[in-house]
């Protein structure tokens, strides 16, 4: 039962960061250009799916709430600041889908809303998850770090890394969804993107060496986890050819694969601790009856549901979309 | 324990929760009527039907995307500000709010996308089926909120272990009658709520003599839905009332200013509830055994004072005492303007009636009202505690939050909150005053289900009326 619903959690994550991650991306893309046709053209590339991308976000705080409530109290409270930084943020960002449709003299303040919303969404997660690589101090199983002990240059450097990743993710997306400028543009950005996220990679491997993180000591332990970067580094080469090649849908996945690997490797060189190294799996994991009321209902037939809905929503949805407003 | 800080996070839960609430019991009502209009338009195929379902579609969809947004904010809000609560009933709240999640949210974002962008590319059949589903996300919503609330009113079906509330009864905890009386309440609320906003427009269109038509659909089944709904909403909010007598008698006691013991009770109408000296002001008092009947069905039953009950267990008096009249008499204005409203236009006298159209315009506020001090009632009485006679709401904070921590954040959400509801209510008023847009009408009739909406779009908008489209 721990096992089915770490995985579940596990995968909802990864659900979360590859399909919010590339509306999120355009949304840091979309301030890189002002003209007004291809921002319609971008955001009509995401605007039918971005609610229900970001409703897997809320899927993974309520799995971590109801089956490891020990895990998701003491992040949640960790984290004060960046949570709720990061909820202004897609609040902000949400509501411009809507807004900027409704004003043309003041859709400048929605399309700030929409980037900045993007931004510091982005940044929250990235600045989130360096924290917990470098692991937040803890006394006695509880959280001793005070409001900034998630702010740390390791923590900054990977918030950046994300902003890049979401971005490349979003370009990859447009490159996909769309044609004409936007597509021209984006595949611009995505050479540039993706030797961005290289280097990204490249120093925060060089910072957890001369830093002698914890984590590393992981994967000395078990060197079977150098499979996901191998894979990774495989996609890489892959999705220099097909970016070569010109080719619309190829990258994209090629990029969501690279972030499977990335989060592949995160999630096992943690193992099998949930916040290094202070609360394990087992540690936080809820009672049984909770977990079985969450499996008889939830994990069995819900969760399958949802992946039809969401199947269905990008099918509905599926190929290039228009350049003009499809919006009422 | 930082008592300003708890206070903050008290008023930040406060804020950002009453904000919430008031789209999506405007949404809830409205996906319902939604659905209704696509079915009569697809079963009658009277154009009248889908420029109406268009006109409020576009309404929904700023009121949900507003409901949405600041819903993702309750889902992390019981873990930052509230950590030992949500650690400790975690086992219990945890999954009811994953079914929320899982049932509801998934749910109406799946089918969102489809209902605001999909016309074109669905058939018929599966956008109102879509339409339905949108429907249903928010009322599976409003149930799991009100199971998760009501467990916290009335806690059962759990054993304290390891410093966890543990659950060991799932169907007590969701099939209780607790739950059962208010669900209904709230859902019923929510109807009423669009219901009226939905009749307040077509008494300010009568008003203005434009879009007579749609006015008068949505002045008939805005108060008709009302009239019959109110009785219904007042008999389940009484059932609310005999849940609280019998399982919150500090709450009970505080709603109706009783202090104490009586057997059988008073009825205080009105009065200024002084905590200090443990006495009403100015009290209009309906004699014994008024109280007993309306508290308990009964003509001789005892009723609970506050003097009784320990001054530390007591909830603010006044707040409830006060929200919940505010509340029975939004309920009861309602009332008598969907009665009258209803009678008249039975009667096809409704729209010479300016005085009465005037009314109901002005009424929309009042559902909302209704709602938000119903909802002040249940839970400032609740107080002191975050899970009734189980944990109080001051050791149920996070232990190491501090005063500058809460200051900062109820800051920022109060200025975002206060910057994009001001821009969605002005922008939802301009749509109202902008008035449905009857182009759809000219399109040909069976072309219009499958018409793609930007063909349509980019002919100049063509408003009948005198009123302009803004900018």
């Amino acid at each position: 039962m721990v096992m089915f619903w770490i995985a579940l959690l596990a995968i909802s994550i990864l659900f979360y960061v590859l399909l919010d991650g590339f509306d999120l991306g355009v949304g840091i893309l979309f301030g890189l250009t002002s003209s007004e046709a291809r921002r319609q053209h971008m955001l009509n590339a995401i605007a039918p799916v971005w609610d229900g991308n970001e409703t897997w976000l809320v899927v993974a705080g309520v799995i971590l709430w109801g089956c490891f409530p020990v895990v998701y109290s003491t992040l949640m409270s960790a984290f004060y600041l960046p949570v709720i930084l990061m909820l202004l943020g897609l609040i902000l960002r949400g509501v411009a889908f809507e807004f900027r449709y409704k004003t043309e003299r003041m859709r400048w303040i929605w399309d700030l809303s929409f980037i900045g919303g993007s931004l510091v969404a982005t940044l929250m997660q990235g600045l989130m998850v360096g924290a917990l690589v470098e692991g937040l101090q803890f006394t006695n199983g509880q959280y001793t770090g005070g409001l900034f002990g998630w702010f740390t240059p390791f923590a900054v450097l990977c918030a950046v890394g994300l902003c890049l990743g979401y971005a490349l993710l979003g370009a990859c997306w447009l490159v996909m969804k769309a044609d004409a400028e936007v597509r021209a543009a984006a595949r611009r950005q995505i050479r540039v993107l993706a030797l961005a996220v290289l280097a990204f990679l490249i120093v925060v491997f060089i910072h957890a060496l001369a830093e002698n993180l914890p984590i590393l000591h992981r994967w000395i332990e078990r060197p079977y986890l150098f499979v996901f970067p191998a894979i990774g580094a495989i996609a890489a080469v892959v999705l220099a050819a097909s970016i070569l090649h010109h080719n619309d849908s190829r990258p994209f996945y090629l990029v969501s694969l690279i972030f499977m690997m990335a989060f592949g490797t995160l999630a096992l060189s943690f193992w099998p601790y949930m916040i290094p190294f202070a609360i394990t799996i087992d540690d936080a994991a809820a009672p049984p009856s909770t977990l079985a009321f969450m499996f008889w209902g939830n994990g069995l037939f819900v969760f399958p549901l949802m992946l039809f809905y969401t199947a269905f929503g990008y099918r509905v949805f599926r190929g290039k979309v228009t350049p003009t407003a499809d919006h009422h | 324990m930082d008592l300003t800080a708890l206070l903050l996070s008290r008023l930040q839960f406060a804020f950002t929760i009453s904000f919430h609430i008031i789209f999506p019991s405007f949404t809830i009502g409205l996906a319902a009527w939604l659905t209704v209009l696509e079915a009569l338009y697809l079963k009658t195929g009277r154009t009248t039907y889908r420029v109406v379902f268009e006109f409020w579609l576009k309404i929904f969809g700023v009121a949900f995307g507003l409901g949405v947004v600041s819903g993702v904010v309750m889902a992390f809000q019981f873990g930052t500000n509230w950590s030992v609560l949500s650690k400790m009933s975690g086992p219990i709240q945890g999954p009811l709010l994953a079914y929320e999640a899982f049932t509801a949210f998934a749910l109406e974002a799946g089918f969102f996308g489809v209902l605001i962008f999909g016309r074109s590319r669905v058939p018929p059949w599966l956008y109102l089926f879509s339409t339905a589903m949108v429907a249903l996300g928010t009322t599976l919503s409003a149930f799991w909120i009100l199971v998760n609330n009501s467990w916290m009113q009335v806690p059962v079906g759990y054993v304290l272990q390891n410093g966890m509330y543990v659950p060991n009864d799932w169907t007590k905890i969701i099939f209780n009658s607790v739950v059962w009386s208010r669900f209904p309440h709230m859902l019923f609320a929510a109807y009423l709520t669009g219901a009226f906003c939905v009749a307040a427009t077509g008494a300010w269109y009568l008003l203005r003599r434009t879009y007579q038509a749609e006015a008068h659909i949505m002045l008939r089944m805005g108060l008709g839905l009302a009239a019959v709904l109110i009785p219904v909403q007042l008999f389940f909010g009484h059932l609310c009332g005999l849940y609280v007598n019998h399982y919150q008698p500090s709450k009970m006691a505080a709603i109706e200013g009783r202090w104490n013991n009586e057997k059988p009770g008073s009825e205080v109408l009105i009065a200024w509830p002084d905590e200090q000296n443990r006495q009403n002001r100015f009290a209009i008092t309906l004699p014994p055994p008024f109280g007993s009947m309306i508290d308990s069905d009964s003509l001789t039953s005892a009723e609970t004072g506050l003097n009784s009950i320990p001054r530390e267990n007591w909830p603010p008096v006044a707040i409830p005492f006060f929200t919940f009249r505010i509340m029975v008499g939004c309920g009861l204005v309602m009332l008598g303007l969907a009665w009258l409203g209803t009678y008249l236009s039975l009667r096809r006298r409704l729209e010479r009636n300016r005085l009465l159209l005037w009314g109901i315009f002005l009424s929309f506020p009042l559902p909302f009202i209704a709602i938000l001090t119903g909802w002040y009632t249940a839970e400032v009485g609740r107080q002191p505690w975050a899970i009734y006679g189980v944990l109080r709401t001051a050791d149920a904070m996070t232990p190491f939050l501090t005063a500058q921590a809460a200051t900062a954040s109820l800051i920022i959400f109060t200025a975002v909150y206060a910057f994009i509801f001001s821009f969605g209510v002005f922008y939802i008023y301009r749509l109202i005053r902008t008035g449905p847009d009857w182009q759809l009408a000219e399109v040909p009739h069976g072309a219009g289900p499958n018409r793609p909406m930007s063909l349509g779009r980019e002919a100049p908008i063509a408003i009948r009326g005198t009123a302009g489209a803004g900018e």
